[in-house]
């Protein structure tokens, strides 16, 4: 509140009982009058009202009685009146077109053994989003979700995501805003605005449909988590028993694995294909190979130790996925397995500049790395899962230091950089368990042995509680 | 070698202008399927996305259903957002325009009969509840014989060429249904306030329809699995009003109607077929009813 309205409300008050002593009997009475005329005509409003509300439940009575009548007994022999359907749909008003909405709720608690502060993955540069969730009780993200079709030709649809940011505020960023064109003809199936890639499997799952709390490493290696950005895709579905689909998408490249946009049609390309079908009744499969294309400008990551590097560059992606779902007879409600793996190869090079502490060195860097996982997550019965997974990383680093730029040698700028993995691979073994009530919360608990850093173990636990209110959301295989 | 592809390519594009000589339908359910092939013979070649063994509320949106989808002419599903889980997915993937919500190549069922149980206020507490009413149509007659004129007409307006014999089929289909359901109505007349119990709220128009009297649920709410001190009251009420049999769904987990059928003496436990291919009579809608009936007439004295 402002000082001035305070101002104002303090005279107000001050004047109030002033001005009514001064006020004379006659006016006193005329006031009287009136107050009584205003409760006559309240009370019989309200008369009124009771009674319509009487008439009301008389007639719901009836109903139930009617209901309970149809329930019990009614006549076997179609002597039953069936009525017309009503008028399906809903009378137009201001609202009834209003986007379906969503929001789910994420949280965790996490423990770490280790110093989060220190999580790096030897050989790899981490965008922002590669490291840890937030040690101890935090809001993981809050995800509002609004979607409709556009008219007769597009369909649109939003999600906004509210999350901690590391110095304690807020930050809402624009995970997707897409929008599809639905009359495309033939088999074809168009996107653009900003969305998840198609590549790989994982990467086009909202946080909240992973089996596990984090993401595999990699992931956090080669995608920052997930690989989202502005663009378009063109994608084509081929008339065939078996399911085949193969497509493309451009993209601005303004985010891990890319830097800042560079081209007019985006520094980012992709292309994928995945096929998929069933087994029996009891099984299907999806496999899909993929690979993205990035030419990387001014890519900035952050190592521990203060360091922030810059790289310029290609850096060249390529996937292979493969899914096998099983429910007995297909009816997954009771038990179901899902085995899912990824594999990731890639293939980098350009120039990098390491900045520490006002120094500024420059590298030569040819890179080979690889990544893959493996996990299998088991509904042993009605809404509790348990799930196994198991993560690895390789990187094949070439490095030549071109220029110290105030560091002492090449190995401080080498180690500096973080791309230097001194013959490790990081690893990483998770088991979960989860309890899902209904189809919109889950609550799930979740360890990792995390064996990323050298010669490190961290022991991680997560309580996690995944909840969605609002439109019943529909999910991807 | 670019044009070689890309005449390939082309090639593929107009492949399902070509095979278009039959229309090939996407039923979301088998109880449609067979209402489908009643009414439209050999003029068309339909798919089915569910088995009876499978819940429809829980479809996974398989790449195979997909992979139908981008070729069907017609959808035909229940609708009342019994696959609200799955069909938008399949929708979306599926780069098929001809099938979208709105268009004549889709078709839900649920539009043309009388919902029961709209619930009277949407509250997830409530359960797995649907806004538009209970959605387990199929099983009162009078509802396919409702749904059976509003699919042949379309039927008839995507395939216009063959609409003389939509009718005919539609008008021989009539007649047989109708008397079937003298039959069933007749044998099933004993069956008239029968106590049952039912382990999810998928009977309501099995009930409506023969009048049997549904004394309790295995589920506390809707889609909330069975509990012990829910079923320990249900228990308490059946003594007070014992009921002739619990049924179930072949997709349902028998478990709890087998203990309850174990704690009630002369409470028989009934594996109805629920849709068409739910047993080895359920061969098609006329044998649903005809099993369904024998069913609940053999828990009988």
């Amino acid at each position: 509140m402002s000082p001035g309205v305070k101002a104002c409300i303090a005279v107000l008050a001050l004047s109030l009982p002033v001005g009514v002593r001064a006020a004379s009997a006659d006016e006193l009475a005329d006031i009287r009058r009136q107050m009584e005329t205003l409760q006559q005509q309240y009370e019989a409003r309200l008369k009124q009202l009771e009674t319509r509300l009487e008439q009301a439940e008389a007639l719901a009575r009836q109903n139930q009685n009617e209901l309970s009548e149809v329930k019990t007994a009614p006549p076997v022999a179609a002597a039953t009146p069936y009525p017309e359907p009503a008028e399906t749909g809903t009378p137009a008003a201001g609202n009834a077109f209003n986007p379906a909405l969503s929001v789910v709720l994420q949280g965790s608690v996490n423990s770490y053994s280790e110093n989060p502060d220190n999580y790096a993955l030897p050989g790899f540069q981490l965008g922002d989003e590669g490291g840890l969730a937030n040690q101890g009780l935090t809001l993981d993200e809050t995800e509002v979700t609004a979607s409709a079709n556009v008219d007769p030709l597009f369909y649109g649809q939003t999600t906004l995501s509210l999350s901690n940011q590391s110095n304690g505020g807020t930050d809402i960023s624009i995970e997707e805003a897409f929008v599809d064109p639905t009359m495309l003809p033939a088999g074809l199936d168009g996107r653009f605005g900003r969305f998840y890639s198609d590549v790989g499997y994982l990467n086009r799952f909202h946080s909240h449909a992973w089996d596990f709390h984090d993401a595999p490493l990699a992931y956090q290696a080669f995608l920052n988590k997930q690989y989202g950005d502005d663009g378009m895709r063109l994608a084509w579905v081929a008339p065939t028993d078996t399911y085949l689909m193969i497509g493309g998408e451009t993209f601005a490249g303004n985010n891990f694995p890319a830097g800042s946009s560079n081209r007019v049609f985006g520094d980012v390309q992709s292309l994928f294909v995945n096929v998929g079908g069933d087994v029996g009744v009891s099984n299907a499969w999806l496999a899909g190979l993929s690979g993205l294309r990035v030419n990387a400008h001014d890519r900035q990551t952050d190592v521990p130790g203060n360091t922030s590097d810059t790289f310029n560059g290609d850096s060249n992606l390529l996937l292979g996925d493969f899914v096998w779902k099983w429910a007995p007879n297909g009816n997954a409600t009771q038990r179901n397995f899902k085995f899912q793996t990824e594999y990731f190869y890639r293939d980098e090079s350009g120039d990098i500049a390491v900045d520490n502490a006002g120094n500024s060195g420059m590298m030569d860097y040819n890179g080979n790395q690889w990544g893959w996982y493996a996990q299998g997550v088991y509904q042993f019965m009605a809404h509790w899962r348990a799930g196994l997974r198991y993560d690895r990383l390789g990187a094949d680093n070439n490095l030549k230091v071109t220029s110290l730029g105030g560091f002492p040698d090449n190995r401080s700028v080498i180690n500096a950089s973080g791309l230097d993995n001194n013959g490790h691979d990081p690893q990483r073994y998770t088991a979960m368990l989860d309890w899902s009530p209904s189809e919109f919360s889950r609550l799930r608990l979740q360890y990792d042995r995390d064996e990323s850093l050298i010669n490190r173990i961290d022991n991680e636990w997560s309580l996690q509680y995944i909840m969605s209110l609002g439109t019943h959301g529909a999910h991807e295989f | 070698m670019t044009r070689y592809l890309l005449s390939v390519l082309f090639g593929l594009l107009l492949l399902p202008l070509n095979a278009a000589a039959t229309l090939r339908v996407f039923s979301c359910e088998p109880e449609w399927s067979s209402l489908v092939t009643e009414l439209a013979g050999e003029h068309a070649d339909v798919f089915t996305a569910t088995t009876a063994q499978q819940d429809p509320h829980y479809i996974q949106a398989r790449p195979s259903l997909i992979a139908q989808m981008r070729r069907a002419d017609l959808v035909v599903c229940t609708g009342a957002e019994l696959e609200i889980g799955w069909l938008p997915v399949l929708m979306a993937r599926g780069g098929n325009p001809r099938v979208k919500p709105g268009t004549d190549g889709y078709f839900e069922a649920a539009n043309f009969v009388t919902m029961l149980g709209v619930p009277q206020h949407l509250d997830r507490a409530e359960g797995d509840i649907h806004p538009r009413g209970n959605p387990h149509i199929q099983l009162d007659p009078h509802n396919i014989e409702r749904i059976a004129p509003a699919l042949s007409d379309r039927l008839a307006k995507l395939d216009p060429a063959n609409a003389a014999d939509y009718g005919k089929r539609l008008e021989d289909f009539r007649q047989r249904w109708q008397a079937a359901m003298q039959r069933w109505e007749t044998q099933g007349a004993s069956l008239r306030g029968m106590p049952i119990v039912v382990h999810h709220e998928s009977w309501a128009y099995l009930n409506r329809w023969l009048g049997l009297n549904q004394i309790g649920t295995l589920e506390p709410k809707p889609g909330v699995p069975p509990s012990s001190s829910h079923l320990a009251e249900l228990l308490e009420t059946l003594k007070a009003t014992p009921a002739k049999a619990v049924i179930r769904a072949p997709y349902q987990d028998p478990r709890a109607s087998e203990w309850l059928s174990k704690q009630v003496p002369g409470l028989v436990m009934i594996e109805m077929p629920f849709t068409v291919g739910g047993n080895a009579q359920a061969t098609d809608l006329f044998g649903l009813f005809d099993s369904s009936i024998a069913l609940l007439k053999g828990a009988q004295p």
